[in-house]
């Protein structure tokens, strides 16, 4: 990193959104080949700058130089052009598309006489090489005939940034690309990263998470209610004072916890099986149990039957066979709703699609599963009044950044959508929690609270079943830790961060539950 | 022998009836995979009879008629867009306005300009045989020996879908439809993808409704679609949204018009009106069969707001 040449200088940008003060006054300077983090709580305005660089959300005021040049950006169209690329919160890919097709869209003229023959896609299997050739030389695997709709979140990370660099650019912004990968897929991304870095090209990253900031950045600015209120050399401050400025108040890293005192089983799960659509079975004779009173972490590397076993567990997916027992009723067979009455509630991993409905208000988010009865519903009619005052109260109490829950939940921030769905399911006080990343996409302050309300639940007596591919988070939060591989529960340790390597060492299929000891029963 | 005739001669008739369809319905198509519903195509098929109608009739030209009536109807299909894609208006609504417009307009200009004419009949459109190609016994006739905005129509149908399929163009218009904002963030313009497609749809609805007046019947007639344009939404959707897709559902609906025609010239004992109402039973036990099958883009409907 020279500080000499100057790639990106933004400054005095400001953003208003009715009554929010998304972004004041915002300066910020990136160095050619600089790694540069960009710090700040839920809904401090780190996307809405960034949208703003890429020509998606047009600034009140503010001016943005590239390589000491004024830049007029007002649509992405103009900020490809001036070699900024951007992967996306949520992803910005077309799901019905293959990959070859997401990467090329827009490369090329869609209408010019004088080039007809680019505006032809001749020869697809041509296309698809040409996109692996240049994930390839980046090292990034992908298969570009793959449809979009079937790959995992890592992979469709991966498809993103293959688009961004098969534009050629020079300025590449990660908007939180660590939140949904595993650590392996982090510490592949990194490794990337750091290579394109190493070439001269300049990075902005955002992410939550602090010993990312650490590892990979050169530069950190920190942004608090959309003003920059720090600015530090990574190798000069550490991630406390880091925390500090972000949340402006002391935050603990690290989870206080109790030991356990566990009941009576709450949550039976007798050799459940799931099958997919192609006959592959997704989970395959699992087995567990959950005290009341516990927390039972679930590792492993996405894609090994979590999202199965957690809709399952809810009603939301029929199982080939086996049984599901929460307080000694049998849920398999009942609808979500009526689990959900069992006391048995749910944090989905995708909050927009399975979590929220974007377009309803916040205050109507909050009772989705409560909204027929009193009350929000008296005499079949609706009770605004009601909805509305209990909607404040949770937003209180969670911490929602929104200036009104009327607002839709869209509006929101990525990490305030977050806090609605756990409002939601933490305050019926479940008697069995299905936790799947929790905490995905939170701030510190935020991901404290989260882990403090979980331990408070526990020990409210509730079982509670954490799956997290976040492994820090297993090892932190989990009393028991079973490793889920292929669909199967491949091990068992006791929630110990000293087993962390044999736990790695099981997610990746490398040692059998046998040879690990125990062998789950 | 004397079956084979009549067989032929079903079949020819059936590609003369798909013809307009597969105009319209092709052209909805892109509209639809750009993400914009436009049910207002029975208005705009109207609009584009009266003026092809009124141009031949004027001009002595038919072509000139059918050029006038898919600028019409283009013209109409902005105004459409103007509503829905930059006003970002329900578009079921603004396309149920636009047929009661088609329809109140059509029937306005008609009268106005020849209601005191007494000798109203244009030239029709000839047939052209394809040389060698329409000796073929059976399929010749059907299939070439045709007039030219018949072949127009059956050629149509593969162009359109080769270049959804295969070129960059076609590529930002799927994507445009099933995921706005992505495309938006490629760097293309959701509002400009989606002007263009509605228009085209428009202009394509424009010449269908050309083809009933200049082409089938010489002649214009108050509400003389029929309700072909509803027809033409459903075999969008019977079509799988593919332009080919389209063609085989228009030569689907085109069978039963040529049907009903040819039984009620049989004088079989069945009330016409029976007849009559073929293709439309048809269209409905079509849609029932396809229900629930979703080969249809994400975003079809959704006005696009910038939201961040
Ligand atoms: N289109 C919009 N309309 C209204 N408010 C908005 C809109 N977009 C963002 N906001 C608000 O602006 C603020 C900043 O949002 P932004 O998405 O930039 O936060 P963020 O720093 O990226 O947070 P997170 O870490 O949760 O992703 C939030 O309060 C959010 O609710
Ligand atoms: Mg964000």
């Amino acid at each position: 990193m020279s500080e000499q040449t100057l790639r990106l200088r933004l400054a005095g940008i400001s953003k208003h959104f009715g009554a929010v003060h998304a972004n004041n006054n915002i300066a910020l300077e990136v160095a050619a080949g600089e790694i540069h983090c960009l710090l700040g709580e839920n809904g401090a305005g780190k996307s809405t700058l960034m949208n703003i660089l890429y020509g998606l959300v047009r600034p009140d005021a503010g001016e943005i130089f590239l390589d000491d040049k004024p830049a007029a950006i007002h649509s992405p169209y103009q900020a490809i052009e001036l070699g900024i690329g951007m992967v996306h919160q949520h992803f910005m890919l077309v799901p019905t598309l293959t990959v070859a097709e997401n990467v090329i869209l827009a490369t090329r003229p869609l209408f010019s006489l004088r080039r007809l023959r680019e505006t032809v896609i001749r020869d697809r299997r041509a296309i698809e090489r040409q996109v692996g050739e240049v994930a390839q030389r980046y090292g990034l695997k992908i298969d570009p005939a793959a449809r979009v709709s079937s790959l995992s979140v890592g992979e469709q990370q991966r498809v993103e940034i293959v688009k961004a660099l098969y534009r050629g650019v020079n300025l590449l912004i990660l908007d939180e690309p660590t939140a949904v990968l595993t650590p392996q897929e982090t510490a592949d991304l990194f490794q990337t990263l750091r290579s394109f870095a190493a070439g001269g090209l300049s990075i902005i990253l955002i992410t939550h998470k602090l010993h990312e900031v650490m590892a990979i950045s050169d530069r950190v600015t920190v942004l608090r209610d959309g003003r920059v209120v720090g600015r530090r050399i990574t190798r000069e401050t550490d991630m406390h004072e880091l925390a500090g400025l972000m949340v402006g108040r002391d935050v603990r890293l690290t989870v206080d916890k109790t030991p356990a005192r566990p009941g009576a089983p709450a949550l039976v799960i007798d050799r459940l099986t799931v099958v997919g659509g192609d006959g592959r079975r997704l989970l395959d004779n699992l087995s567990l149990q959950v005290a009341a009173g516990e927390i039972l972490g679930v590792a492993g590397v996405d894609g090994n039957g979590q999202r199965e076993l957690a809709l399952a567990i809810t009603g939301v997916i029929r199982p080939a066979s086996g049984a599901i027992i929460a307080n000694g009723q049998a849920l398999v067979g009942r609808t979500p709703r009526q689990i959900a009455d069992a006391g048995v509630r749910h944090i989905p991993e995708d909050r927009q699609h399975m979590g929220l409905i974007l377009e309803f208000p916040i205050a109507d988010n909050f009772v989705l599963k409560a909204f027929d009865r009193a009350p929000y519903t008296a005499h079949g009619l609706l009770q605004p009044a009601a909805i509305t005052a209990y909607a404040q109260t949770l937003i209180e109490r969670f911490d929602v950044r929104t200036p009104s829950p009327a607002l839709p939940a869209a509006n929101l921030s990525g990490g305030n959508q977050q806090k609605v769905v756990l409002g939601r399911e933490l305050d019926s006080q479940p008697r069995v929690l299905v936790a799947a990343q929790p905490t995905r996409g939170l701030d510190v302050g935020a991901t404290e609270y989260v882990h403090k309300a979980l331990l408070a639940q526990r020990d409210a007596g509730a079982a509670i079943l954490l799956i997290s591919t976040e492994l820090e988070e297993v090892l932190a939060l989990s009393d028991r830790i079973v490793v889920i591989y292929e669909g199967r529960i491949v091990g068992e340790v006791p929630g110990d961060r000293a087993n962390a390597q044999k736990i790695g060492l099981m997610m990746a299929g490398v040692q059998t539950a046998s040879q690990a000891g125990g062998e789950y029963k | 022998m004397e079956w084979i005739v009549g067989l032929q001669a079903l079949l020819q008739a059936t590609v003369r009836m798909a013809a307009p369809l597969t105009f319209t319905a092709v052209g909805e198509t892109y509209g639809e995979r750009a993400g914009v519903i436009n049910i207002g195509l029975e208005g705009l098929m109207l609009i584009g009879a009266v003026t092809a109608y009124a141009v031949a009739f004027a001009s002595g030209s038919i072509w000139l008629g059918v050029l006038a009536a898919g600028l019409a109807a283009m013209v109409f299909g902005v105004l459409f867009g103007v509503v829905t894609i930059t006003l970002g208006a329900n578009q079921i609504v603004t396309g149920a306005a636009l047929n009661l417009v088609g329809l109140g307009l059509s029937s306005f200009i008609y009268r106005a300009f020849f209601g005191t004419v007494t000798d109203r009949a244009i030239q029709p459109l000839e047939t052209v045989k394809t040389p060698l190609l329409s000796q073929i016994p059976v399929l010749g006739p059907v299939l070439f020996e045709q007039n030219l905005l018949v072949y127009a129509a059956l050629l149509l149908a593969p162009l359109a879908a080769w270049v959804l399929n295969r070129t960059m163009l076609g590529l930002a218009i799927r994507s445009v439809g099933e995921h706005p904002k992505a495309t938006a963030t490629a760097g293309l313009s959701v509002i400009g993808l989606r002007y263009g497609a509605v228009a085209f749809g428009a202009l394509l609805a424009g010449v269908g409704g050309a083809y009933l007046s200049v082409a089938y019947a010489n002649q214009f007639v108050e509400n003389m679609v029929a309700g072909r344009g509803f027809i033409a939404l459903a075999i969008v959707v019977f079509g799988r949204w593919s332009p080919l897709g389209a063609l085989w559902a228009s030569l689907l609906f085109g069978f039963t018009f040529a049907l009903q025609l040819r039984l009620q010239a049989a004088n079989i004992q069945i009330a016409y009106q029976f007849l009559q109402i073929l293709p439309y039973v048809a269209t409905i036990v079509a849609m029932i069969l396809l229900r629930g099958q979703s080969a249809q883009p994400k975003a079809l409907g959704v006005p696009y707001t910038e939201r961040a």
